[in-house]
């Protein structure tokens, strides 16, 4: 899927360059998060002389040095990942099991794989670094003095930093999915890339010692309980190690957790600048001609650019430029009112428009259709274009297609269950655990009560999309074990989300084509926009129509948890209510300019009456 | 120059000024002399007794209800909770012998007293932050006298004709043209109301600076509810951005402005997201006062030191302006943006700073002019009417222009000392094209004993202006200036005469011009 979308232009021409200067930047970054490493990993209280001598003289070492060129692959690699990545609509798992899917999925093995060896990668440097006790892997038994021959021992501070890092890359890689890391998201405002940043820094830096801190405590237990094994597998069982760490008074040094922690900061926060860096500049407002003189350049103009679907990108960024053109350049809205030369077709404005409005009546029939799934309690008709509609943007997002496409069915199977689970408060929304503390599995309840109404819905269901009812027996029967309801319940709130997952586009193209219609009033010397504007309204005001039924059903106006950090977006969580917001502004910018002259607009009745309430103020 | 000595003289004691028409302002003592047109806005009454403030300080009660039978760790996750380090290291340096050692609690007074050092240093730099919030929203509020009146903030809707009155019980009433109900709105989170605003571009959205956060009501026109729940309140905060002392919604009604003095960073809201993206610049000590230009493309924003900032809306970056003599107190837009008024506390005089900007393509704050010129002189200036000498004079506590620009209200501070120098509303007549200039226009006078607090032009009366002004004793008026807009001459097809009304009018009386661009 991806190879396919590299040899777009766009990408090879855009998107490779900014991803390459981010990756630059966070390389160019790199000396100053070490040489703060080296400085904090020396600290001393009582030694303050020294401890800043030795700094300096170890950042002169050749170690640092030959750490750096290693780290600087590894932010490399990085930074190659979060391009191969990232996403700009968010998958959003409605039930646990697609999220499990998510977890297991062989892309993201990858990812964890190789997260975990580069966790691996830099802790060493972080152990070289620091040297002392973590310098090797092997170590003399007795510490009094070298005698040759003497039996070495397993160093097992060594090993353990090791192994941390291993984990926290895993688990950088592991929450990354749960949190959506690789989703990015658009700015509201556009600052320049440098304020960003700075803005931005205090608080990613905040994260990942918040972060690290977890990492080592989620750590330290799992060492005090596998910590045995971890021997065992790596065969020093013959030679005993030199200081136990999976006992509690091994863990509880100081220093050596003082070490971990700053060294796992170290290796998120490399990471997270890259991130971070990675999103300012692939988020960055690009301009496109709205139209060239050369033929060649034409598929490059924002008209052709806007009706691509792939790569996603591009299709974004599209509607970000539409965006900001419609509201701040006025040279740039001329030459979309603009005629062509020979022939005097406004080819400009009917492209944008076209695109424009086939966006939003997509999202009107896609919030119809699930209306629909949902009044009908799940029965099979919708559900097959449904699941359709859902994978084109799960594919994209390398998503299990298979797992969720198969299990898809067996989400409609629980969606009337879940919606009247009263465990499934909107509360319990994203956070995984919270979610497991609600459930109750050993409550009677969902044996005797659920049971029949399921037997009862399932035989129809499945007779009525697939026909095999000895399938759907045994997924009835599945259906009762405690543990596959929990797996395979709706996530409450999530269902919205994911209809709501690429919104961002449909709110640019909102602003972007109210803010050109209001701005025609004045500047449309040709009145192109005009010969629009009855399709408009009625698009406008068929989506208000399913936006505000979408809202009457039960989770859809609950909001979500408020995420604390910067890094981890949510942005996508909340889109509905953005989307919702947008819509009412685009239609009341579009009433406030022409006023009373929209009467003269042909509409259906039912339309002029709604249109009637805006240009009263009533809605 | 002194401008105001060119005013006409203030109208004898107890008449209220009705109107202005014809170009002169009409007094009066009752409204019975005028012909209604279309809607009147109700003039409304709300006298400070009838409204019970909350007498209760921040935190002073908070003790007595408190189990002190907690151990030491609850007590002090509480204070770390409540007030942060400094409220723990209060709470451990507090504890007897027995729950603490003795070495601790003397080591959390000394973190104590050193911390109190160094903030005091801090507060020597910024001797705002010293004050407590309730004082620091009445030092910055744009109402005159804010601790003590009995409507804090007014808002007219900015496409209806719908306003929203917060009154010093921390209500919120909400009057509309169109129904008769009032709706009030409460909160617990609502106290200390310096500012509300309309969202544009939406029927419902009240955004309301308070106390410890901003609060974004979503009141639902048709509904026939006096008391919306205070589930239709949206709550937005951010740690270390309290009091909220001035909000601002952006012209498009897609971004929400807010500022705290004890905050060097503004706030950009997502409203819908819940979410916000601050834009810090250190130098100031925090942003007390915010304008949106009405066309939407730059921003004023006041620090309590004497600097304000002028923020584009493109790429927000900003350009600094330090004053001489102290805060800026208070300023407006033309409606087009090009042209922002300020005044500066310490000196009785309006400024004004030109934004010129090449036509469709505006170069961010390329254009912009080097210096800001005084464009009026507000000293005192005496006035010998029926009653005896009347002085006139002060510095400029709020101004306001109408959205077409052909009327500016200044509300002069008087000094509280003197009864004979009263806290006057000064009304010019401005013109923005093709250049600028300033006429006067005459004083507002309300009831005997009444002071202005608040004024507000409504964003589109039909006939003029019409400026709505709270008073001292909780009377909130309006007072039309009828006349026929120099600009919506443009707008008619027919070939009429560019200037119409105003100019012959102005050479009639021989009037004469207080500022003119061509002059300077």
């Amino acid at each position: 899927m991806f190879n396919s979308e590299q040899n777009h232009w766009f990408v090879r021409k855009v998107i490779f360059w900014r991803a390459a200067a981010s990756v630059a930047w966070s390389v160019l970054l790199l000396p100053v998060t070490t040489a703060l490493f080296a400085f904090l990993s020396r600290f001393s209280l009582f030694h303050p002389i020294q401890w800043i001598s030795e700094s300096f003289s170890l950042l002169y070492g050749s170690y640092v040095i030959f750490s750096l060129v290693l780290l600087c692959g590894v932010v490399l690699v990085v930074g190659v990942f979060n391009l191969e990545y990232y996403t700009v609509v968010p998958s959003v798992p409605c039930t646990k099991i697609a999220l499990l899917g998510k977890v297991l999925h062989p892309q993201q093995s990858v990812h964890s794989l190789v997260h975990s060896m580069m966790g691996i990668m830099v802790t060493w440097c972080a152990a070289t670094m620091i040297g002392g006790r973590y310098w090797i892997l092997a170590a003399p038994c007795s510490e009094e003095e070298g005698v040759t021959g003497q039996k070495m021992c397993l160093n097992e501070y060594y090993l353990f930093f090791l192994l941390a890092g291993a984990f926290m890359g895993y688990s950088y890689s592991l929450l990354g999915v749960v949190r959506n890391m690789n989703y990015v998201s658009f700015q509201t405002i556009q600052q320049c890339k440098y304020l960003r940043f700075k803005g931005m820094l205090p608080q990613v830096v905040r994260y990942s010692a918040v972060q690290s801190l977890y990492s080592v405590r989620n750590y330290c237990l799992f060492y005090f309980f596998f910590g045995k094994d971890s021997d065992c597998l790596l065969l020093y069982t013959k030679h005993s190690s030199l200081h136990r760490l999976d006992t509690v008074s091994g863990l509880l040094d100081f220093r050596l957790l003082y070490h971990l922690w700053l060294s796992g900061t170290f290796l998120l926060l490399t990471w997270h600048i890259t991130l971070l860096l990675f999103r300012i500049f692939i988020t960055e407002a690009y301009s496109f001609p709205v139209q060239s003189s050369f033929s060649e350049d034409v598929s490059q103009c924002l008209p052709k650019v806007l009706s691509e679907k792939q790569p996603l990108i591009l299709k974004f960024l599209a509607l970000q430029d539409l965006f900001l053109l419609s509201q701040q350049s006025l040279s740039r809205r001329m030459e979309v009112f603009s005629l062509s030369q020979p022939g005097g077709h406004p080819h400009n404005w009917n492209a944008i428009c076209k695109e424009c409005l086939s966006l939003l009546s997509d999202l009107s029939q896609r919030l119809v259709e699930y209306q629909e799934v949902v009044a009908s309690n799940g029965r099979a008709r919708p559900l097959s274009s449904h699941s359709d509609q859902r994978s084109t943007s799960s594919e994209t997002l390398g998503m299990s297609t298979l797992i969720i496409s198969s299990l898809m069915s067996l989400q409609i199977l629980s969606i009337d269950i879940g919606l009247k689970t009263p465990s499934s408060s909107p509360f319990s929304s994203s956070s995984v655990n919270r979610f497991v503390g609600n459930v109750d599995p050993s409550s009677p309840w969902y044996g005797s009560v659920q049971s029949p109404h399921v037997m009862r819905r399932g035989p129809k269901l499945w007779t009525a999309s697939t026909g095999r009812l000895k399938f759907a027996h045994v997924k009835n029967f599945l259906a009762r074990r405690v543990l596959i309801m929990y797996l395979f319940n709706k996530l409450p709130e999530a269902s919205s989300q994911a209809l709501f997952a690429d919104s961002q586009a449909h709110i640019w193209a909102l602003e972007g084509l109210s803010n050109l219609v209001a701005a025609s009033y004045k500047e449309d010397r040709f009145g192109v926009v005009q010969t629009m504007l009855p399709s408009i309204l009625s698009t406008m005001l068929l989506l208000q129509e399913a936006v505000d039924k979408h809202f009457k059903l039960p989770h859809a106006s609950s909001k979500p948890v408020r995420s604390t950090c910067c890094l981890e977006d949510s942005t996508f969580k909340t889109l509905r209510f953005a989307l919702r917001a947008a819509l009412k502004t685009a239609m009341y910018r579009i009433t406030v300019t022409f006023g009373e002259h929209l009467h003269s607009v042909q509409m259906s009745a039912e339309h002029r009456k709604r249109l009637q309430q805006f240009m009263e103020y009533k809605e | 120059m002194n401008s105001l000595s060119l005013f006409p003289p203030p109208g004898p004691d107890g008449n209220i000024t009705l109107f202005e028409s014809n170009n002169e302002l009409v007094c009066g003592t009752s409204l019975g002399s005028r012909q209604k047109q279309g809607w009147e806005p109700p003039s409304l009454l709300f006298p400070r007794e009838s409204l019970k403030p909350h007498s209760r300080p921040e935190s002073s009660s908070k003790a007595a209800f408190l189990d002190h039978r907690d151990t030491l760790w609850m007590r002090s996750a509480r204070a770390w909770r409540d007030s942060g380090l400094s409220g723990l290291l209060d709470e451990i340096a507090n504890c007897t012998e027995e729950e603490v050692p003795r070495w601790l609690t003397v080591g959390c007074s000394w973190t104590l007293a050193l911390l109190r050092w160094v903030s005091s240093f801090h507060g020597s730099l910024f001797p705002h932050l010293t004050l407590s919030s309730e004082d620091m929203v009445a030092e910055f509020s744009q109402v005159l006298d804010w601790s003590d009146c009995a409507v804090r903030a007014f808002a007219w809707h900015p496409h209806t004709d719908k306003f929203a009155v917060s009154l010093l019980d921390d209500s919120i009433r909400i009057y509309n043209s169109k129904s008769a109900t009032a709706p009030t709105l409460k909160h617990r989170l609502q106290r200390n109301v310096a500012a509300l605003q309309w969202k544009p571009l939406c029927a419902s959205a009240l955004a309301v600076a308070c106390h410890n956060c901003l609060l974004v009501w979503h009141v639902d026109p048709t509904s026939l509810s006096t008391r919306p729940s205070s589930g239709c309140a949206q709550v937005l905060s951010h740690p270390g951005h309290c009091p909220v002392t001035s909000i601002a919604w952006s012209p498009n009604g897609s971004l929400l402005l807010s500022a705290s003095p004890v905050d060097t960073a503004m706030m950009v809201w997502d409203v819908a997201g819940e979410s916000c993206v601050p834009l810090q610049r250190v130098g100031g000590g925090g942003v007390t006062f915010l304008s949106w230009s009405p066309d939407g493309s730059r921003v004023l924003a006041s620090t309590p030191s004497a600097l304000f900032r002028v923020w584009e809306t493109r790429t927000w970056t900003c350009e600094r302006w330090p004053c001489l003599k102290g805060r800026c107190q208070t300023g407006c837009w033309s409606p087009d943006g090009t042209r922002l008024l300020f005044s500066v506390q310490g000196e009785m005089v309006i400024y004004a700073l030109t934004f010129t900007d090449a036509p469709g393509e505006p170069h961010g704050w390329s254009g912009s002019s080097k210096a800001a010129a005084i464009v009026a002189d507000l000293s005192e200036t005496s006035f010998s009417t029926s009653q005896g000498q009347v002085r006139v004079g002060g510095q400029v506590q709020t101004m306001a222009w109408d959205p077409r620009g052909e009327r500016l209200a200044v509300l002069l501070k008087g000094d509280p000392e003197a009864p004979d120098r009263p806290a006057m509303i000064a009304v010019f007549k401005t013109r923005i094209s093709p250049i600028f200039e300033l006429l006067p226009c005459g004083f507002v006078k309300g009831e005997s004993g009444a002071e202005p607090r608040l004024l507000q032009f409504h964003p589109h009366f039909p006939n003029g202006a019409l400026l709505t002004v709270c008073w001292s004793n909780g009377r909130i008026s309006h007072v039309p200036f009828f006349f026929v807009s120099a600009g919506g001459s443009v707008l008619n097809p027919g070939g009429s005469p560019p200037w119409p009304l105003p100019q012959s009018r102005a050479v009639e009386n021989g009037e004469r011009l207080l500022y003119t661009e061509m002059s300077s």
